[in-house]
């Protein structure tokens, strides 16, 4: 099991979610959140007064998908989140050691 | 109206004639003036005010709360600047354009531009029991809300300084002829069609504009694809109550004075108000299963729309089914037709304002009633050649709202881009038009730009990503 964590710019969000759903996950954790890297942050003026704000608003997105599936829900979120401009987001992912559904005590990927 | 005018000029004429015949020339001459009426005079300003209050904070937050977080700053924005310029252009020039005496029954002339001549005593043709400036400021008012209610259409993706130049030539080329046309001695008033408060030159005009608006912007990015809902109701429902608070003053002062007419479009105004709240809820109830705030608050903004052109014609009766009438039909309006015809409307302006309107200028043809008001007889008082005049004053406002909107939007189009980019609306018009943002509610960066304030200068330093100083 591996799961997948990224950042998307906030309008991708509903594309990511539509591909992957039609892939056939549909388990998924969404936050908002803030944070920087290579993009540059913006400035807004409060009567009159500059303020540079350097982390702009991102969506986290987090699944746990099956191993077999990883490289082909990669390419799927590259290629409905990328506009080719900074700010893209990221992917990050992780090995995981089980998953253990609470209702019913299952393991593994069928819990998932 | 005219001929309410007339009638309020009649004690004065009384007045003029009981004096005896050998009372000095300059008796005579006061007498013959028009008098001011402290009641009526009162009530007008204060009239003003509630209608005043329609758009700001009424209307700003009633589509504030309608439109997404990352948009609410730019759509009362939308709202504050109607206020703001059209309040400027009424006294440079709008209120000549509208109310001047006629230029061939299309204009005012200039005479009055820049306010001259507009002063302390009455006008002798409007509101002459009130300062002339009374009933120009109460006018301002609705010059004012009318280019607000277009931004419903628009809002969360037109560009605020092509929206700068489209209220201003707007309200130019549209509203105030209209205006004129109904109000100021043009042909529609010559015509007969009625109108009390502005069901035509405000609700028409917005409403139909506004569709037009829509289509030629295009659609937001993600229309159809992303969930657009509103992002705080209790705004709405604050907006809407405040609306329907200052529509007192909208319908009830276009009595322009403190009197009977004035109270029976105020209770005509309430009762369809309550009436179309509760039909769309009805409506949308049994369509969809559950009974919304949001449809009660834009159901009470439909009555409210219909019983406007109605309201100083119409009995209490036949206002409660204007009301039941509009509600249900601006539901099919927004819920249904719209879908079917996919234009984004993003606020509705066109179902509630355009389609209340066209049906509150019908339903005055229908129920004008002669006792009510001597200059509204309609259809089931025996005038069926009411209707055809309203019939009339629709479609010619329909036309120049549609021709108009389109060429002007059409023309700023050359000189500015009237649409933001789909980047500019992913990040929402509050940070790319404005440089703010509403909800502030997590913030990091440093004030003055200039990020030693913050402490963290040599961390910051060392990144690639500083921000922009």
């Amino acid at each position: 099991m591996t799961k997948i964590e990224c950042i998307l710019r906030p309008g991708k969000l509903e594309n990511v979610k539509e591909a992957v759903n039609q892939f056939g996950i549909h388990g998924m954790t969404v936050t908002q959140v803030i944070g920087c890297g290579l993009q540059k942050g913006r400035t807004e003026v409060y009567r009159g007064t500059e303020y540079s704000i350097n982390l702009l608003p991102k969506i986290k997105l987090e699944m746990v998908i099956p191993d077999k599936d990883v490289d082909d829900v990669i390419k799927l979120i590259i290629d409905n989140a990328r506009t080719g401009a900074i700010g893209d987001g990221k992917i990050f992912t992780y090995k995981i050691d089980d998953a253990i559904r609470i209702r019913t005590g299952e393991t593994g990927d069928i819990a998932i | 109206m005219k001929e309410r005018i007339l009638r309020m000029m009649l004690p004065a004429a009384a007045l003029f004639m009981t004096i005896p015949a050998l009372a000095w020339a300059e008796e005579a001459a006061e007498a013959a003036a028009p008098v001011i009426d402290t009641g009526d005079t009162s009530f007008v300003l204060i009239s003003a005010a509630l209608v005043m209050l329609m758009t700001l904070p009424g209307l700003a937050l009633f589509y504030g709360g309608l439109s997404r977080k990352k948009n609410i700053l730019s759509t009362i924005m939308y709202s504050f600047f109607a206020m703001v310029v059209i309040s400027i252009q009424w006294a440079l020039f709008g209120y000549s354009l509208s109310f001047a005496p006629d230029v061939g029954q299309i204009i005012g002339n200039l005479d009055w531009v820049g306010l001259k001549g507009v002063g302390f005593a009455p006008s002798d043709v409007y509101g002459t029991t009130i300062p002339h400036m009374a009933f120009m400021v109460f006018q301002l008012m609705f010059a004012v809300i009318t280019p607000a209610l277009i931004s419903g259409a628009f809002a969360e993706r037109m560009r605020f300084p092509a929206f700068l130049a489209f209220l201003i030539l707007w309200s130019t080329l549209v509203y105030d002829p209209v205006a004129h046309w109904v109000w100021g001695g043009g042909w529609l008033g010559t015509l007969g069609s009625l109108d009390f408060a502005g069901g035509t030159v405000v609700h028409i005009l917005s409403g139909v504009s506004g569709l037009v608006a829509c289509l030629v912007l295009g659609k937001r990015k993600g229309y159809g694809s992303e969930p657009m809902i509103p992002h705080n109701l209790p705004f709405v429902v604050i907006g809407a109550s405040l609306l329907w608070f200052g529509w007192f003053g909208f319908n009830a002062g276009s009595a322009l004075g403190a009197n009977g007419l004035a109270a029976s479009a105020f209770v005509v105004t309430h009762l369809a108000t309550a009436a179309a709240a509760l039909s769309w809820v009805v409506a949308e109830w049994t369509h969809r299963g559950k009974p919304t705030i949001l449809g009660a608050a834009t159901g009470a903004v439909a009555g409210l729309v219909a019983i406007t052109p109605a309201s100083g014609f119409v009995d209490p009766m036949p206002a409660i089914i204007i009301g039941l009438v509009s509600g249900v039909v601006c539901y099919v309006a927004v819920g249904v037709i719209k879908a079917k015809l996919g234009y984004d409307d993003s606020l509705d302006a066109f179902g509630v304002h355009g389609i209340g309107g066209t049906w509150g200028a019908l339903a005055t043809g229908i129920f004008a009633n002669p006792a009510v008001n001597p200059a509204g007889i309609g259809l089931l008082y025996g005038n069926p050649g009411q209707i055809t005049i309203q019939i009339i004053s629709i479609a010619a406002s329909w036309a120049i709202a549609g021709v108009g909107t389109l060429v002007i939007l059409k023309a700023i189009g050359v000189v500015t881009k009237l649409r933001a980019t789909d980047e500019e609306q992913d990040t929402g018009l509050d940070i790319t038009q404005h440089g703010e943002d509403a909800y502030t509610d997590f913030v990091s960066g440093s004030p003055f730009g200039d990020l030693k304030l913050t402490g963290a200068f040599i961390q910051s330093a060392s990144s690639t990503n500083q921000a922009k100083v």
